[in-house]
């Protein structure tokens, strides 16, 4: 099991710790030579913008949208722009169009760095009032929201009545930063369903 | 006025999103979005970039809120705006404007020459130069939740930068070797508090992430800032100092580029090629130790 971590730009090391805590192989992703022999891949939070730019200047647009065909993406905060298909407010020029989630998604719209809060997040799967855990002191940092998303999309996670975790099909986005919180629920959550979809369980210390 | 305790690890969460990047200086609106569309993770809004406050000498203050409003509508990054050391009133009016980021910053002329601002009572996130270990955890125990070497702000010459990253890098590495007793005399001799110095020994590493600033002008400067131990470099006239736009983009996202591609010399080879000039700059053996901005900070 290796999970890679795109590491262009961005809140990389906190994903690699909580992953290395579960177990898991864990691979940075620089360039397209490092795609091969992944079982999930992780868009960290950072500058959606930045990272738009720096995925185009080496050229991983096309092989991370050939990637995302057969592994589970999660994109943290900044990737979730990057993953959705409709991207509200200030792209400016760096526009990618993956578009694995079938959401609109605004950037920002928490506000600015005053804004930034932690709240407490209610996650379920398949219906969201059966079996719900609450996760607390979740950071939200300069967020964005989940305008809306398409038929089949699944609504996982909420915070104050905002959805803030999407799952479509084997990819999911969240507008919060698990990495930063003392859980490790989330990324357990994300090495299941790479270890379901991969056939092969079993844990590897190797990190590359 | 606020007596909202600031939520460091907010402050920290934000910063961690500015790793691997670049924090460019930008006067004007034109330059932000040139910044932003190099790639830049966050632009530093202030009115005169350090190689002009040095050229043209007098009292460097915050600047006009106005400017920096401006700049805060043109981009969609986060924006950072300097106050002088010890000036809490300038970091008041900063963050009653909502900046995303203050830089209490030895660039501009100190306000107070023995105290630096109590960062803890502002909610807005704060970050400070340091020049070794223990200035950078006086700065983190007043609450600062970013930390940036000094270097020598506005010269295009990085050996500051450099001397005071190894400085810094090195006496973290140096901790590693002492026992428990020993972290206490460390402490003193520091200068900082006994948990951060504890904190710092035990994670090998800042408790907050650790930048690199003043005299980065080349791909490869930036480059080597990261090799030597930077998360994320700010670039202050090394992108708009004796630049037209065109040339300044040019710098801009070849900065970028090697930022991002820092382990990979065929990367930063590419992005050092066929560039315009860069800053003429000062060398700083030819600048007087009081004109050193460096020394400014306690």
């Amino acid at each position: 099991m290796v999970i890679g971590v795109l590491a262009l730009q961005g809140c990389v090391e906190p994903h690699i710790e909580k992953l290395q805590g579960l177990g898991v192989g864990v691979k940075r992703i620089r360039k397209q030579e490092n795609l091969q022999g992944l079982d999930g891949l992780i868009l960290p939070g950072g500058e959606s913008t930045t990272m738009a730019y720096l995925v185009r200047l080496f050229n991983l647009e096309k092989p991370l949208h050939e990637l995302a065909k057969k592994i589970p993406f999660w994109g943290i905060c900044a990737g979730s722009i990057l993953m959705a298909k409709e991207v509200s407010r200030g792209w400016g020029t760096h526009q990618l169009s993956l578009g694995l989630v079938r959401a609109n998604v605004e950037r920002n719209s928490y506000g600015r760095q005053l804004e930034s809060f932690r709240g407490r997040i209610d996650y379920s799967e398949n219906d969201v009032n059966s079996n719900t855990e609450v996760i607390l002191n979740v950071p939200f940092i300069r967020a964005p929201y989940f305008l809306s998303w398409d038929n089949g999309v699944e609504v996982q996670g909420i915070c104050d009545g905002q959805p803030v975790s999407l799952k479509d099909g084997i990819h999911s986005i969240t507008s919060f930063h698990p990495e930063l919180c003392d859980s490790i629920f989330f990324h357990q959550k994300f090495v299941d369903l790479c270890t379901s979809m991969s056939g092969h369980g079993c844990a590897s210390e190797h990190v590359y | 006025m606020s007596n909202q305790v600031t939520d460091l690890n907010l402050g920290k969460g934000l910063a961690e999103m500015l790793r691997g990047g670049v924090i460019m200086d930008v006067m004007n609106v034109e330059q932000a979005k040139i910044a932003e569309q190099a790639g830049a993770v966050s632009v530093m809004a202030l009115e005169r970039i350090p190689s002009l406050l040095r050229s043209q000498g007098g009292v460097a203050r915050m600047s006009d809120p106005k400017m920096i409003q401006e700049i805060m509508n043109a981009v969609t990054t986060p924006v950072m705006a300097k106050v002088r050391i010890g000036h809490f009133v300038e970091a008041q009016i900063l963050e009653a404007l909502g900046v995303d980021y203050i830089d209490e910053s030895e660039v501009l002329t100190p306000a107070d020459d023995a105290n630096h601002i109590d960062k803890r009572k502002f909610k807005v996130p704060f970050v400070c130069g340091c020049t070794d270990l223990g200035e950078g955890l006086r700065r983190i125990n007043e609450g600062a939740s970013l930390i940036r070497t000094k270097g020598e702000a506005g010269t295009g010459d990085v050996v500051e930068a450099v001397r005071h990253m190894r400085q810094l890098i090195g006496e973290i590495r140096g901790l590693r070797n002492l026992d428990e007793t020993e972290l206490y005399a460390k402490a003193k001799e520091l200068r900082a508090p006994f948990d951060l110095v504890q904190q710092t020994a035990r994670e090998g590493r800042l408790p907050v992430p650790n930048f690199s600033a003043g005299g980065v002008a080349t791909p490869a400067d930036a480059a080597l800032m990261m090799q030597l131990g930077a998360e994320t470099v700010f670039v202050g006239s090394g992108i708009f100092a004796d630049a037209s736009p065109a040339e300044a983009e040019k710098r801009a996202k070849a900065i970028v580029k090697a930022t991002a591609g820092f382990e990979d010399p065929r990367i930063v080879l590419e992005a050092s090629t066929g560039l315009p000039q860069p800053m003429v700059g000062q060398s700083i053996g030819s600048i007087k130790k009081n004109d050193r901005l460096a020394d400014r900070g306690w």
